[in-house]
């Protein structure tokens, strides 16, 4: 059966139309989820897409954090369900409690747009499997509020855990402490970053197809836990 | 968010509302980013201080300041409550600290126009 993947908007989301696109290039089906709504229509696996919702007020997915459907989404998530947040995605599930750490403003102050090569550092995720430890990845990354910080004792546990899923090769271009660029929780089924693999998984618009990995990844994933 | 807007405003106000009985608490809540937190928006105001040859600024923090304000008087219950909205959505803990001060109910004035 086809997995149903689900992709979440939010009053500012933008990038929900490329998340479910590339959910279809992957081979699943695509479940629209509204954030007012308490209903996950039954779906197996969740994407927080990026954008700026609410517009980026008050922080950057702190007033996302609070919507109806985050409830459901903890629980989900608490349950086992695979979810990834891309970007604002990643922002809404820091401030929801999901993953630890908080996005702060680039250290820069500029907003960065660039292509941005990422090393896969846990394959075992629900959302890497289809990758090997070590691999890089390019992916589109554009964000103003990027900077990942957490207190130091949350930085080693996150380090000690294999909880840090991806670092930026070559560059930092956000300040992010000890150049990550995406965590998971401890149970490596939520998983966060702030590059779009959304944006790489067709050559016509993106710099790779590598944003499929993750799609693939899910899918092996499901499947694993339903044969278990 | 309506009743900061109508504080601010400049439209002048009718009999009615100025003779208005109704008791109003104001909670003001600050919210600033933890000392150890990189604040790039301070540093960089403090770049411009600079510019405006203001002299021997050692650290520029920038914040964010909420003016709720509520009908009537506030129960410990509201207090409670209001606490803990100001540490799970006005901040975030990880990165920020925030204050709340409570001023008494009836002596709201227009804060914003300084």
């Amino acid at each position: 059966m086809t997995a149903r993947i689900g992709v979440v908007t939010f009053p500012g989301t933008l990038d929900d139309q490329d998340a479910a696109r590339a959910v279809a290039l992957g081979g699943a089906e695509v479940v629209r989820l509204w954030h007012g709504d308490h209903d996950l229509k039954d779906v197996d696996a969740i994407i927080l897409p990026g954008g700026f919702s609410y517009g980026d007020y008050l922080r950057c997915g702190a007033i996302s954090a609070h919507a109806p459907l985050m409830a459901n989404i903890v629980d989900a998530a608490n349950g086992g369900m695979p979810v990834l947040g891309i970007c604002n995605g990643f922002q809404i599930l820091c401030e929801s409690g999901l993953l630890p750490g908080a996005l702060t403003r680039n250290e820069s102050l500029h907003f960065i747009c660039r292509d941005q090569v990422l090393k896969i550092e846990n394959a075992d995720t629900a959302w890497t499997n289809d990758f090997d430890n070590g691999d890089h990845i390019e992916v589109p990354l554009k964000n103003g509020e990027g900077r990942f910080i957490a207190d130091s004792k949350t930085l080693e546990q996150l380090e000690a855990d294999n909880q840090v899923v991806f670092r930026y090769v070559d560059v930092n271009p956000n300040g992010s402490l000890n150049d990550i660029a995406g965590i998971s929780n401890a149970r490596g089924n939520v998983v966060g970053l702030m590059p779009h693999p959304e944006h790489a998984v067709e050559l016509l618009t993106g710099p790779t197809t590598d944003g499929l990995g993750l799609i693939r990844s899910v899918l092996a994933s499901l499947t694993a836990r339903s044969v278990a | 968010m309506n009743s900061t807007r109508d504080t601010i405003s400049e439209q002048p106000v009718t009999p009615a509302e100025q003779t208005s009985e109704m008791s109003v608490a104001r909670v003001v809540v600050d919210v600033m980013l933890k000392p150890e937190i990189l604040d790039p928006q301070g540093r960089a105001v403090q770049g411009a201080l600079g510019r405006l040859d203001l002299q021997g600024v050692i650290d520029v923090r920038q914040g964010k300041q909420f003016v709720i304000d509520l009908e009537g008087d506030l129960d410990e219950a509201t207090v409670a409550k209001l606490h803990d909205i100001a540490e799970h959505l006005l901040s975030n803990p990880v990165i920020e600290d925030y204050v709340l001060h409570i001023e008494p109910a009836g002596t709201a004035t227009t804060g914003a126009q300084q």
